[in-house]
């Protein structure tokens, strides 16, 4: 009867919740516990493996003109060639290179910013938290899109932009995750060992890096995890637009865009990238989600990809 | 307030520096010097940036938000290209909203069971598809597919409209509808994708409350539970959700309209950017952050109407 726990209603009161415990209470524990985690993890790995060394190990490099131009996958070429010979899966391996490049920078950056600015607003409180909050809003309120395009409008002319396409996404980035911070270091502000590292004679700064941030630190690499999805696809999306990546560099969001001009004739030059984005993101949104629920102690607050 | 001014100090200096919009009549070797100095006049480009700001917040003052490079009032054009774009945006919020609801109450009733599971995995797909490329699917597989089984075409891949589109409403509502159905679609999937999980979440968090537990020792039905108590407390929080995720939905009309080949307010955004048009990227700006902010404002409201321990100017 109780092979499906919380459908009949003796069994929620018994059990309330299936994901927390398995009688483990460390956060590792909790998270090896679920498999999708793990499976996220090993499959992040193996796309950071793609990327960092793929494209040595592929028998063809990506500026390689074989004599199948135009072919359907095939043994051969497993993702098929494009209209010049371009063997696709090596373009794919470069794209997801320079894709993943954009998208950890952009994570890192916006993450550092995210975690220093809500880190100092959520411990002063005051002026400063109102002030870096408001700047949070407006991050916020003006759709993403159109702030990523006027700036990365002005770069569009810079020969090999992709550190400056990064840093343009972490700009817009960083407010969910200062906001995430301020909440944590708000509350660990009134703890009692704050009180006494105060009494102690620590300044703020030692008292934020040392003793508050440490533990907000489950928070944040989640946050950061999360960050790289949105990255990801934020990347695919300014390129697809005309607003990202530009040659001689290419991207994942390059290829779809290119790959659909002749989607109905040559679909393997626009689903195979597309397909890879959408691998990337599910590892790490995986990841970012098995990641949530072994730090939260509440357990069944949130199943897969609340936000 | 102060700081969305701010920002579009910030702004209006970004696109004034990114780009000239006189690029290409420098590179014409028929115009004359004489003619390029007059039009740069005639756009102001002779003024400093700081000045030109200036008149241009003088003029939003007036109600006047200048013309585009090619000489349009941007305030025409704006309206005209809002009216195509919120078709899409409310067809889209209102079908991805109805899907939140119902998946996210169906697996809040029924949690960890195999719907759960097959909706929660639906729900991942879904949001890790870029949205640009499942716009792109349906365009390219759905659409072609089911017109070629239809013998003609029912769902039109191009454009919010048949150009020089007549005949009576009923046509025309139609001619939108075909239109409409793909990219709605895409943009629903989405939304629902995103919220039905957070609707999931809240729901089952009300429901392990003990009223909760208490009305079920009472013996009041369980999809009373589920649609009454869960629900009903669910929905003032998921209001304030769905309100700030609208700067994203708008992003993300941004991405369809261009897939599509919409003429809406995405592509006016882009082709402003391109063309490093002050005027309209600056207005496109203030009427999307100001439809951000009354969307939020409207989900206080809703807030303070659905929750009796709401209220407005206490706590919100």
């Amino acid at each position: 009867m109780c092979s499906s726990p919380a459908s009949t209603p003796v069994c929620a009161l018994v059990e309330p919740s299936k994901v927390a415990g398995r009688g483990r209470n460390t956060t590792l524990g909790r998270f090896v516990a679920q498999r999708s985690g793990l499976f996220g993890v090993a499959l992040l790995l193996a796309l950071l493996f793609g990327a960092g060394a793929g494209g040595r190990l592929w028998r063809y490099h990506y500026d390689d003109i074989t004599a199948q131009y135009s072919s359907a996958p095939s043994s051969q070429h497993p993702m098929g060639t494009d209209t010049i010979g371009h063997d696709v899966l090596a373009q794919v391996l470069r794209g997801l290179q320079k894709s993943m490049e954009v998208a950890v920078v952009a994570a890192l950056v916006s993450t550092a910013a995210g975690v220093v600015i809500g880190g100092v607003g959520g411990y002063f409180g005051g002026v400063a938290e109102g002030l870096l909050m408001r700047l949070a809003d407006v991050a916020l309120i003006i759709p993403g899109i159109a702030a990523l395009a006027v700036l990365a409008a002005s770069v569009q002319d810079v020969p090999g932009n992709w550190l400056l396409i990064a840093l343009i996404l972490s700009a817009l980035l960083w407010a969910r995750t200062a906001r995430i911070v301020r909440a944590a270091v708000a509350s660990l502000r009134e703890e009692a060992f704050v009180e006494a590292a105060r009494a102690c004679g620590a300044g703020p700064g030692r008292i934020i890096a040392r003793h508050i941030l440490p533990g907000t630190a489950g928070l944040v690499i989640t946050a950061a995890t999360l960050t790289l999805a949105t990255a990801v696809q934020a990347e695919a999306a300014m390129t697809f637009l005309g607003l990202g990546i530009t040659l001689p560099d290419t991207s994942l969001g390059r290829l779809v865009a290119v790959g659909a001009q002749s989607a109905t004739t040559r679909p393997w030059l626009f689903y195979f990238p597309g397909l890879m984005i959408v691998v990337v993101v599910v590892a790490t949104n995986f990841v970012g989600d098995a990641l949530r629920r072994a730090l939260d102690r509440r357990a069944d607050v949130g199943s897969a990809l609340g936000p | 307030m102060v700081l969305v001014a701010l920002s579009s100090v910030v702004v209006f200096a970004l696109v004034a520096a990114a780009g000239d919009p006189t690029a290409s009549l420098r590179l014409d070797p028929d115009i004359s010097t004489a003619q390029l100095a007059s039009r740069r006049h005639e756009l102001h480009l002779d003024e400093p940036v700081a000045a030109r700001y200036i008149r241009w917040v003088a003029g939003v003052g007036r109600g006047d938000l200048g013309r585009s490079l090619d000489g349009r009032p941007v305030r025409a054009l704006l309206w005209a290209r809002l009216q195509v774009t919120l078709r899409m945006v409310v067809a889209g919020s209102l079908l991805g909203l109805a899907g939140a609801v119902l998946l996210g109450a169906w697996s809040a009733h029924r949690p960890y069971s195999w719907t759960d599971h097959g909706i929660a995995v639906m729900a991942l797909i879904v949001l890790s598809v870029p949205v640009f490329w499942l716009g792109a699917m349906l365009k390219w597989y759905v659409a072609f597919g089911v017109n070629r089984v239809a013998g003609h075409r029912i769902l039109a891949t191009l454009g919010e409209a048949d150009p020089n589109l007549a005949g009576g409403l009923l046509t025309r509502l139609g001619n939108y509808a075909s239109h409409l159905a793909l990219p709605t679609f895409a943009l629903a999937a989405v939304l629902a994708g995103a919220w039905s999980r957070y609707l999931r979440a809240s729901m089952l968090e009300v429901l392990g409350h003990d009223h909760i537990r208490a009305a079920r020792a009472r013996g009041v039905p369980e999809w009373r539970l589920t649609l009454g108590h869960a629900l009903g407390n669910a929905v003032g929080p998921f209001a304030t959700l769905v309100a700030v995720d609208f700067a994203q939905v708008l992003g993300g009309v941004v991405v369809l309209e261009r897939v599509f080949g919409w003429h809406g307010m995405g592509e006016l955004l882009i082709d402003g950017v391109m063309a490093s048009d002050v005027n309209v990227v600056l207005a496109w700006l203030l009427v999307t952050a100001s439809l951000v902010v009354m969307a939020n404002l409207l989900a206080d409201v809703l807030l303070a109407r659905l929750d009796p321990r709401v209220r407005l100017g206490r706590a919100v």
